[in-house]
């Protein structure tokens, strides 16, 4: 196990090199708002595509069993 | 040494026809023609002449094993980018070609799925009554019924196949914390009859045996189907059927490139530090499934207990220190090879301290916290109709209808990369010669698959090339050639000198 201890405390610096997620970091709260915006916005547009009879959508979905 | 890790994955789409005769076989093929006919423009025929899915790895069927049939007379195409387009049962397939690394592998299933696409848009041009054919990247319909997503490995025949088996069962039954798609509720009873909300994987309650032939009853963890679709005496594919199909790329990436990993260290014959085989492996994979917190012990063959996450944690430590002392050649991309390491140490650090952290990641986790959400907001509880019809909606890919689509997942390979791998085929397989056979000669190839091409010259008897070895054919080796080539006869006429 202390190989495995080794390996998460490496774990930061790894996720520190891959640039991609270094960007620009808002505070926590602003972070939290914004996602919780971004969830809501989803959210509206789920309800506009969700199929209409959410039961009957469900029931209709027969398959054969393949492989 | 382990040999490269060439791979592919065969995913069974889920079908569904509204407004209209809901036969699955026909919708199916009127699919895949449709596609052939209005978007590839040509259709190639698969060969049949090679197919033997009823050996079986372990030298003899055990008793009472059905192996599956052939079904020659349903659609069967090849395409110019090296993959099969068919009917399999009562499912549209697409099998990848063959590629050389876990990434192209993503890169591969990703065009598989805007192929189904472009064929759902060309089978609504073509379909005059009404009728809708709308397809599913999923494995089961919540009633019990389910089909696959398998995964293709190529690997040395030297490895004893009892190896393989013992040492691969710790992986298949635990890598579904990261690979799992996730589903709402439970298809079969569970052990100790409690109801289910939410499990992990699509899958993994329908397997019931450890080792065998089946694919569509009895499923087995692994599954022995010995057909190499190469040189028998050099290769063997292990065909594994045990996985969801995914949407998430990191979660393909990581299906892929973690097995590929755990075989290549069976292949050089790596010992497990400690006993990691479950005793019930069976019972473990559907446990696992079930439990979100990732505590639960499985008992091991040697008395011990373990975690699903402490495998995976083993696992990933032998991998690490595979890779640092024998490099990753066996990953053909040693690039590649590395980031699979570096996302698996991130997605097992994420199990266990935030899991909600990967829902850009990890399918299940996306799907659940998708699935929160919309109870918080509606107030609406497991067992209502509308947690069923998201789950089955994340899969449909139709671009307005899909779920999936509208989260912000991490992508791995961009949309004109897998716009041209919906023609191209990939460089460094032999997919590469078949590939580039049918857009370059397409009246002359008679039929395909995946160990040979069949020409017919228009004189004599027809010529059949085949390609035994995955890792010839490539660009790197015939791309001079096909490129000189004036005609297809010309071709042959420099193949065999």
């Amino acid at each position: 196990m202390a190989e495995r201890e080794l390996k998460k405390k490496t774990k930061t610096t790894t996720t520190e090199r891959t640039g991609d997620e270094v960007e620009e970091v808002p505070a926590p709260s602003a972070t939290g708002e914004k996602l919780k915006a971004e969830l809501d916005d989803l959210l509206d547009e789920i309800d506009e595509v969700l199929e209409d009879n959410a039961e009957e959508f469900v029931r209709n979905y027969v398959q054969k069993g393949g492989e | 040494m382990a040999i490269p890790k060439v791979c592919g994955i065969e995913t069974e789409y889920g079908i569904h026809v509204s407004n209209g005769d809901p036969n699955p076989i026909a919708a199916s093929s009127v699919l895949i023609n449709a596609y052939a006919n209005e978007v590839a423009r040509q259709q190639i025929r698969w060969d049949f002449e090679d197919e033997s899915p009823g050996n079986d790895a372990r030298g003899q069927a055990g008793e009472g094993s059905m192996p599956p049939q052939i079904e020659t007379h349903l659609v069967n195409t090849v395409l110019t980018n090296g993959a099969r387009f068919y009917v399999d049962h009562a499912h549209p397939e697409f099998s990848t070609p063959e590629c050389a690394d876990a990434l192209e592998c993503v890169l591969y299933d990703r065009a598989g799925e805007l192929i189904i696409q472009r064929a759902m848009e060309a089978a609504d041009r073509t379909v005059h009554d009404g009728r809708r054919l709308i397809v599913y990247k999923n494995n089961s319909d919540g009633k019990g019924n389910s089909y696959g997503c398998h995964e293709n490995y190529l690997m040395d025949r030297a490895t004893p196949f009892a190896r393989i088996v013992k040492s691969v069962i710790p992986h298949f039954v635990t890598r579904q914390l990261y690979c799992g798609a996730g589903k709402v509720g439970a298809e079969t009873p569970t052990h100790d009859g409690r109801t289910v909300d939410f499990q992990i994987s699509q899958r993994a309650e329908f397997f019931e045996e450890q080792v065998g032939l089946e694919t569509t009853l009895k499923r087995p963890l692994v599954n022995t189907r010995d057909e190499p679709h190469a040189d028998p005496h050099r290769y063997r594919r292990l065909h594994v059927i045990v996985g969801d199909a995914n949407l998430a790329e990191v979660a393909t990436l990581l299906k892929v490139g973690t097995t590929s990993l755990v075989l290549a260290m069976i292949e050089d014959d790596i010992p497990w530090s400690r006993e990691l085989t479950p005793t019930d492996p069976v019972r473990a994979i559907h446990a696992i499934s079930l439990d979100r917190t990732f505590t639960q012990p499985i008992e091991m063959v040697d008395g011990s207990t373990a975690t699903a996450l402490d495998i995976q944690w083993e696992l990933f430590s032998l991998a690490r220190k595979y890779a640092d002392d024998r490099g990753l050649e066996c990953m053909v991309d040693v690039e590649v090879g590395e980031e699979v390491l570096r996302r698996w140490e991130m997605v097992l650090h994420g199990l266990e301290t935030d899991p909600m952290s990967l829902s850009r990641q990890v399918d299940w986790v996306a799907k659940l916290k998708l699935l929160e959400a919309y109870q918080a907001r509606h107030g609406c509880s497991w067992s209502d109709h509308r947690m069923a019809a998201m789950d089955l909606q994340y899969h449909d890919l139709r671009p307005e209808r899909s779920l999936f689509a509208r989260l912000d997942t991490e992508r791995l390979v961009s949309e004109e990369e897998v716009a041209r791998a919906v023609t191209e085929p990939p460089r460094r397989t032999r997919a590469w010669f078949r590939g580039q056979c049918l857009s370059r000669f397409p009246e002359a190839v008679v039929t395909a698959n995946w160990d040979s091409l069949v020409f017919d010259l228009g004189t004599d008897p027809l010529r059949r090339v085949p390609m035994m070895d995955p890792l010839r054919g490539t660009a790197e080796h015939v791309g001079e050639l096909l490129e000189g080539s004036t005609s297809a006869s010309d071709l042959l006429d420099r193949l065999s000198r």
